[in-house]
C-alpha cells in the first residue's frame, strides 16, 4: 500500500511538473519588456501608470528594474524593447552607437543628499551639492555610494569630481561602495549612519528611513532627467518595435505625462513630466 | 507587490510586526501573495523535476560503474554543488539573451528561464547526493547483483527504487536550494510583477524599498511553505522506515 | 521425502540439464588477499550433478572457494573451467548463490522473487514461482517487507530467489547457520528437489548432521588446501586425511 502511495505521489509530482512547465513555454500574451531603473519601480510609479497603458492599448509592460548601467547593457544585448533610464550622456551614447532608435525626455525629479540627523559633517541646509560633499570628505564621515555604475552613481561621481575629492583614495575607509541598488544602499546608510545620495522618488517611497533625513537639496546640479529609448530593431530582430513605440508615444504623450504628474506618495509628487516634441 | 500595510518604525518593531504580518498574509490568503507563492512552487517543482530526470541516472551511474576518470566526475559534481547562484544566473542569461546562442527561444524574463537556472543549480546536488546514497546501498547489493548477473542499468533502476525514500531527502535538499535562491532567478527572470516575481525576488524588492517588515513577513511565509514540504516528506520517510523500506 | 515432485526445469528432469552434468574443473587455484594466502593449489573435479558438501574448520577458505567458483572473486592463480569454458557472463548466468547472510531487496517478498523472474524472462518462471512459494512456505509472507522477516524466512526467500534463476549450479554458503529447525527442514527438502531436478549443488556447512543428511560427496579444506575429496559414505565412515579425521572427531583445528 505504501508502494501505491509512493507511485501516486510520484505521479502527482510528475503531473505538477508538466502543468508547471507548460504555461511557461506557451506564453502568447501581447507584451513588451522595458529595461528600467530601480527608482521607477521602487517608488511605485510604474505599478501606478502601467495598468492605464494596458487598459488603453492591450499591451502588457513587463518591467525589469535594474541599475541604469545594467539596463543599458541588457538592452545592448537586445534583451528588452524599451529603455527607461536616467543617465543622459550614457543614453545619448547608446543611441549614437546605433543600439537605440532615438531618445526622448520623459520626466525629471532631483537627487537629494541624505545623512544622519546628527549631521557630523554639518551640511544641513546647504544648497551647494559639491560643497556638501567636500564637507563630508573633510569630516571623514561615512558615505554610502551605489558603486554599481547606475544613473545615480554616474551623477554622484560627477559631483565628487566637481567637489575635487578623490574618492578612489577614500574607497574602503569613509567612502563605502555597496555595489547594490538604491534601496539596498539606503538600508546600508541607515545601518551605518552614513551619508548617501538618492533620487527623491526612491527616498520618499522608502520605508526604512530610520535616523536619516534630507540634508542637502535644491542645487540645479542635482537635476535628474529620465529618458526613454526604443531599442534598435535593426540590431536585434526580436525587438517589438510597434508595441514598444506605442508605449513610448503614450508615455511622452498627453495621457502618459498626466499619469506621471498624478502619481503621489504621502501627498508628494515624485516625478515631473517634461516631454517635448523635439528630442535631442 | 500591491500589499500595503501601516508603516512601521524601527527595527525591533519591524521584527515583531513581521510575525503578525506573516500570519495576516496567510490568514487572508492575499491574492497577490498567492500568485507569488504559486509561481515559486511551480518554478521550483519544475526545476527539481528536471534536475531529477537528469541527475538521478547520472548519480546512479557514478555509484555503480567503475571507469577511469570516475573520481574526477564525483569531485566535479561535489564542487558544482557549491555553484554561486549569481554565476548560474549570469551563464543562463548569456545563453538566453537575444545576443546569446539560445536567444531565439525567447525564454529570457519568463518562468521558463527561471526553471532552467534553478535546474542547473540543483542538478549537481541531485547527482552528488544520489551518488553518495546509492554507493552505500550498492556496497550491500553489489555481490548479489554480480551473482545474479544483473546488467548495470537494471542495477541502477533497482538501487534508485530501493533507495527511493532516502532519495526523497536528496530531492528535498535540491528543493530547499531552489526555493530559497534569489541570485539566479532575479537575473534571468527580471522580477517582473505578475510574470516572474517569486517569493525570494519579492523579498529582495521589499527590502530595497525599505519595507523590512513586509520583506521579513514574506520570508516567514517562505519558511512555512518549506516547513510544510519538509514535514510531508519526512512523514512519508518515517512510515517507510517502519516498513523497513528506507 | 514428503513431496515426490521435483522442481520443474525447462524439459524433463535429469536429462533436461546437460549443463549440470558438465564437469567443473579446478586446477592449481590460489587466492591471496592483502598478502595472506587464503587458498593454495586447489585441484578439484566435480563431474556429475551431485550434491557436494564443502567442509572444513573456520578460516579454511570455504567461502572464498565458493566465491571463486561463482566468479565473484578473481583467482590469484590457477584456472576454473566449466565444461571446458572459462567463467564469463554467460556461464555465470547459469549459476546462482545463496549467501550466509541473505541480501534481500528493500521490497516485499513477492517483489524480491519477481525480480528474479523478470531477470530470467523464461515462460516457466511464473509456474516455478508459485511452486517455490508453496515449497518454502512463503505464501503468507508474500506482501511482507523482506527485511522484516525472521532469519529463517529470509533465507527461505533467498533460496527461492536463487532457484528462480533455474541455475545449473547452485552455491550455498552456510545457508542454515542459526536458523530455526523448521526453516532448515524446508531448505533441505528444497535442495533435495533441486538436486533431483538436475541441479549441481555445492554447499558449505559446519553442521555434521546436515552434511550427513545431504552430502553425496564431501570436499574437505584445511588451511587453504584441499586435503580430501571423497564420497560421503567413505568420508564419514573412514576419512582418509588426518585433518578430516580430527575435524569429525570434534577436535578443533587451527
Amino acid at each position: 500500500m505504501l508502494t501505491r502511495f509512493f507511485s501516486a505521489s510520484a505521479a502527482a509530482v510528475l503531473a505538477l511538473g508538466v502543468v508547471a512547465t507548460a504555461p511557461a513555454l506557451a506564453d502568447d500574451d501581447r507584451f513588451i519588456i522595458v529595461q528600467s531603473t530601480t527608482s521607477t519601480q521602487n517608488s511605485g510609479l510604474l505599478d501606478a501608470i502601467l495598468p492605464q497603458f494596458k487598459d488603453k492599448s492591450g499591451i502588457e509592460v513587463r518591467v525589469v528594474a535594474v541599475g541604469t548601467g545594467q539596463a543599458l547593457k541588457n538592452a545592448r544585448n537586445g534583451d528588452g524593447d524599451v529603455l527607461l533610464v536616467h543617465a543622459k550622456p550614457a543614453e545619448e551614447k547608446f543611441v549614437a552607437d546605433g543600439f537605440g532608435v532615438k531618445r526622448s525626455d520623459v520626466m525629471y525629479n532631483d537627487f537629494v543628499i541624505i545623512g544622519p540627523k546628527s549631521d557630523p559633517a554639518g551640511i544641513k541646509g546647504l544648497s551647494d551639492a559639491p560643497l556638501a560633499l567636500r564637507k563630508i570628505a573633510d569630516s571623514k564621515a561615512p558615505f554610502a555610494s551605489r558603486g554599481d555604475d547606475s544613473g545615480t552613481h554616474k551623477k554622484e561621481r560627477a559631483l565628487w569630481k566637481m567637489a575635487e575629492v578623490d574618492i578612489g583614495e577614500a574607497s574602503g575607509s569613509w567612502y563605502r561602495e555597496t555595489g547594490s541598488g538604491m534601496g539596498a544602499t539606503l538600508n546600508a546608510a541607515a545601518g551605518m549612519g552614513a551619508y548617501t545620495m538618492s533620487d527623491r522618488a526612491t527616498w520618499i517611497a522608502f520605508k526604512n528611513k530610520g535616523e536619516l533625513a534630507i540634508l542637502t537639496e535644491g542645487d540645479d546640479r542635482l537635476f535628474n532627467q529620465y529618458g526613454v529609448i526604443l531599442v534598435n530593431p535593426e540590431k536585434h530582430a526580436a525587438v517589438k518595435k510597434d508595441d514598444g513605440q506605442a508605449f513610448i508615444d503614450w508615455l511622452i504623450g498627453a495621457e502618459g505625462q498626466k499619469a506621471i504628474a498624478a502619481y503621489q506618495v504621502d501627498g508628494q509628487q515624485l516625478f515631473f513630466p517634461n516631454a517635448t516634441k523635439e528630442t535631442n | 507587490m500591491g500589499i500595503h500595510f501601516r508603516k512601521s518604525r524601527g527595527i525591533m518593531q519591524d521584527f515583531a510586526h513581521s510575525f503578525s504580518l506573516a500570519f495576516q498574509l496567510l490568514w487572508r490568503f492575499d491574492p497577490a501573495l498567492g500568485e507569488i507563492v504559486f509561481l515559486s512552487l511551480r518554478v521550483t517543482f519544475a526545476a527539481v523535476l528536471i534536475a531529477c530526470v537528469i541527475g538521478l541516472p547520472i548519480g546512479a551511474a557514478l555509484a555503480i560503474l567503475r571507469f577511469p576518470g570516475r573520481g574526477l566526475f564525483v569531485v566535479l559534481f561535489n564542487t558544482l554543488m557549491g555553484l554561486p547562484p549569481v554565476v548560474v544566473g549570469l551563464l543562463v542569461y548569456m545563453l538566453l539573451s537575444n545576443a546569446g546562442p539560445l536567444g531565439v527561444l525567447q525564454l529570457l524574463y519568463t518562468p521558463g528561464a527561471m526553471i532552467i537556472a534553478q535546474a542547473v543549480l540543483v542538478t549537481p546536488i541531485i547527482v552528488a547526493l544520489t551518488q553518495q546514497v546509492l554507493s552505500d546501498l550498492n556496497a550491500e547489493y553489489a555481490d548479489t547483483f554480480r551473482s545474479m548477473v544483473v546488467p548495470w542499468h537494471k542495477a541502477a533502476v533497482t538501487l534508485l527504487w530501493d533507495a527511493r525514500y532516502a532519495l526523497l531527502t536528496v530531492v528535498l535538499a535540491g528543493f530547499g536550494r531552489a526555493i530559497a535562491e534569489v541570485g539566479a532567478v532575479i537575473i534571468v527572470g527580471g522580477n517582473i510583477n505578475h510574470v516572474t516575481r517569486v517569493m525570494t525576488t519579492a523579498i529582495a524588492l521589499e527590502t530595497s524599498k525599505g519595507d523590512l517588515a513586509l520583506a521579513l513577513a514574506l520570508g516567514l511565509v517562505l519558511l512555512m511553505i518549506a516547513l510544510a514540504v519538509n514535514a510531508a516528506v519526512m512523514a512519508v520517510r518515517a512510515s517507510a522506515r517502519r516498513m523497513a523500506y528506507a | 521425502m514428503p513431496d515426490p515432485r521435483v522442481l520443474p526445469f525447462p524439459t524433463s528432469p535429469g536429462e533436461a540439464r546437460p549443463a549440470a552434468r558438465l564437469p567443473l574443473t579446478v586446477r592449481g587455484l590460489g587466492f591471496v588477499a592483502d598478502g595472506t594466502r587464503i587458498l593454495d593449489g586447489i585441484d578439484l573435479d566435480l563431474t556429475d550433478n551431485r550434491l557436494t558438501v564443502i567442509m572444513g574448520p573456520n578460516g579454511a577458505g570455504k567461502s572464498v572457494l565458493l566465491k571463486l567458483l561463482h566468479g565473484l572473486l578473481p583467482p590469484s592463480a590457477g584456472r576454473i573451467l566449466w565444461g571446458g569454458r572459462e567463467l564469463d557472463r554467460h556461464t555465470r548466468q547459469r549459476q546462482a548463490m545463496v549467501f550466509q547472510k541473505p541480501v534481500l531487496f528493500r521490497r516485499s517478498v513477492r517483489a524480491n522473487l519477481q525480480f528474479a523472474v523478470n531477470l530470467k524472462k523464461s515462460p516457466e518462471a511464473t509456474d516455478l514461482l508459485s511452486i517455490l512459494m508453496d515449497d518454502l512456505h512463503l505464501n503468507d509472507l508474500a506482501d511482507r517487507p523482506a527485511r522484516l522477516l525472521s532469519g529463517g524466512e529470509q533465507q527461505r526467500l533467498a533460496l527461492a530467489r536463487a532457484l528462480l534463476l533455474t541455475p545449473d549450479i547452485l552455491f550455498l554458503d552456510e545457508p542454515c547457520a542459526n536458523l530455526d529447525p523448521a526453516s532448515v527442514l524446508l531448505i533441505e527438502e528444497t535442495l533435495h528437489k533441486a538436486r533431483a531436478g538436475g541441479t549441481k549443488v555445492l554447499l558449505v556447512t559446519h553442521d555434521l548432521h546436515q552434511a550427513r543428511r545431504l552430502a553425496e560427496d564431501v570436499v574437505f579444506l584445511h588451511r587453504g588446501r584441499l586435503t580430501e575429496h571423497s564420497d560421503a559414505d567413505s568420508y564419514f565412515d573412514a576419512p582418509a586425511s588426518p585433518e578430516a579425521r580430527a575435524y569429525l572427531a570434534g577436535q578443533i583445528l587451527l
